[in-house]
């Protein structure tokens, strides 16, 4: 019995290595998914829905988090597959690529750090917002 | 190859003595109507028209910010090869400095260059044709207040049989229609803007149609939508039927900054479009919404369907 356990356990991490691996380009889309929904939020607030300082928050932290994350999740095997809209242009800018997550996580934190309330919100977010089209306009394929 | 072949099936078949005068460049302007245009010009319209007509997204020099440094040599990839958008500056020795009104008329009215050359329609005359005469004006005002950038664009880098410039003149025959915007009694001046703005400066339908072997736009399917040029991504349909999801609200946001309905950003070429539509007047923005949610769609289907992004 106690062999079972431990055989399933070792094939069960082994399992799960190779499904994380492969799993790049899905817990990137998931990520800017993410991202999207939290936009939703941020426009809309933008536009004239009833300011929320916490759903402001929250969707900064979405844009943190993702800005931390990603740069991870484009190792050289994740080029196609899984639908992925990563262009190829990414691989031979990885340090551009790299570099605009990076001010992209730097703008949502100090973004959290200042907004306080509708005025400071609406001063502020669209700075974290403007970092999103240019990345898309080199490294995404055109779906619109 | 097999583009190409068929292409030079067409020039055997229309070859010969016909040819050369069918494909002779038509300016639409001649000299004596060359000096006749130059008065007046309003350069606050004019930079509308810039805006609208997207212009910097070509002709801005490469590799550098000011997006009002018209110095040209970007590489516009398409399937015919790539083309280079020249100098469109006011410097004199590089750029279009010492072009008339006429002369930028000709070039986008009538797709002919200063030296009576066909332009090939990657500059996208056959959408410009229907700027007015007074745009064109107000247009060359404008221009004419930017900065002189010196130096030239590369010449365009096209496979045999596209570098026969002369064999557009039989394109134009085909595919360049000449036709003013139909009348249409009892449309508003919103929709009539609108209409303007897509069908003209905005040349929407040069990269959102599907294209036949030649090029031309499919005139049944225009609108509906098309395949990126470089392979990979697509051009969405903005037909009423396209854009079934999107409330003219959502067509006015996404023009203005760039997102979508779902909280994504546009990217690829649409990037470059935005940033040229958000600085329009928010009306305009409203006026290509109302056009485009008025649009009828296409009944032909375009292929497979595809999975909802």
């Amino acid at each position: 019995m106690k062999r079972l356990v431990v055989t399933t356990l070792i094939l069960a991490c082994g399992l799960g290595a190779v499904a994380a691996e492969g799993d790049a380009v899905a817990q990137r889309r998931a990520l800017m998914k993410a991202n999207g929904d939290a936009t939703k939020i941020v426009v809309g607030m933008l536009k004239g829905a009833p300011f929320d300082l916490a759903a402001a928050q929250t969707a900064l932290k979405t844009y943190a988090d993702a800005a931390a994350k990603m740069p991870t999740l484009f190792p050289d095997d994740s080029k196609t597959g899984g639908d992925t809209s990563a262009l190829p242009a990414i691989w031979e800018n990885k340090a551009d690529f790299t570099g605009r997550f990076k001010k992209f996580g730097q703008d949502a934190m100090a973004a959290m750090a200042t907004i306080t309330d509708e005025a400071s919100f609406k001063a502020k977010a669209p700075d974290v917002l403007n970092n999103c089209g240019g990345c898309h306009e080199l490294y995404k394929v055109k779906k619109g | 190859m097999g583009r190409v072949l068929f292409i030079l099936a067409v020039l055997v078949v229309v070859g010969g003595a016909g040819a050369w005068p069918l494909s002779a460049p038509r300016p639409r302007f001649g000299p004596a109507d060359v000096r006749a245009l130059e008065a007046g010009g309003d350069a606050a319209a004019g930079r509308i028209v810039f805006l609208a007509g997207g212009c910097e997204s070509c002709h801005a020099s490469p590799g550098q910010p000011d997006r009002l440094r018209l110095g040209g040599g970007f590489e516009l990839k398409t399937p015919f090869g790539s083309f280079y958008p020249p100098n469109i500056s006011p410097d004199r020795e590089d750029g279009i400095g010492d072009w008339s009104v006429g002369d930028l008329a000709n070039a986008l009215l009538s797709g002919v260059s200063r030296q009576g050359e066909h332009y090939y329609p990657a500059f996208p005359y056959t959408s410009y044709q229907r700027l007015t005469l007074d745009d064109v004006r107000n247009l060359a005002a404008y221009l004419r207040t930017l900065p002189p950038v010196a130096g030239r664009a590369p010449p365009h880098a096209l496979s045999f049989p596209f570098t026969i410039r002369r064999a557009l003149g039989l394109w134009k025959l085909l595919f360049f229609n000449k036709t003013a915007l139909e009348p249409a009694p009892g449309r508003g001046e919103r929709w009539r803007l609108g209409r303007w703005l897509v069908e003209g400066p905005g040349h929407c339908a040069e990269c959102h149609s599907p294209r036949n072997l030649l090029g031309g736009i499919v005139a049944s399917r225009r609108l509906t939508g098309a395949p990126s040029p470089d392979g990979k991504g697509k051009a969405s349909d903005l037909t009423s039927a396209g854009l079934a999801k999107w409330s003219a609200d959502d067509i006015v946001e996404a023009l203005n900054s760039g997102f979508t309905p779902q909280g994504d950003a546009l990217g690829g070429a649409m990037a470059a479009v935005v940033r040229n539509t958000a600085q329009l007047p928010p009306s305009y923005r409203e006026a290509i919404a109302e056009y485009l949610k008025n649009l009828p769609g296409s009944d032909a289907p375009l292929g497979p369907p595809r999975p909802t992004p």
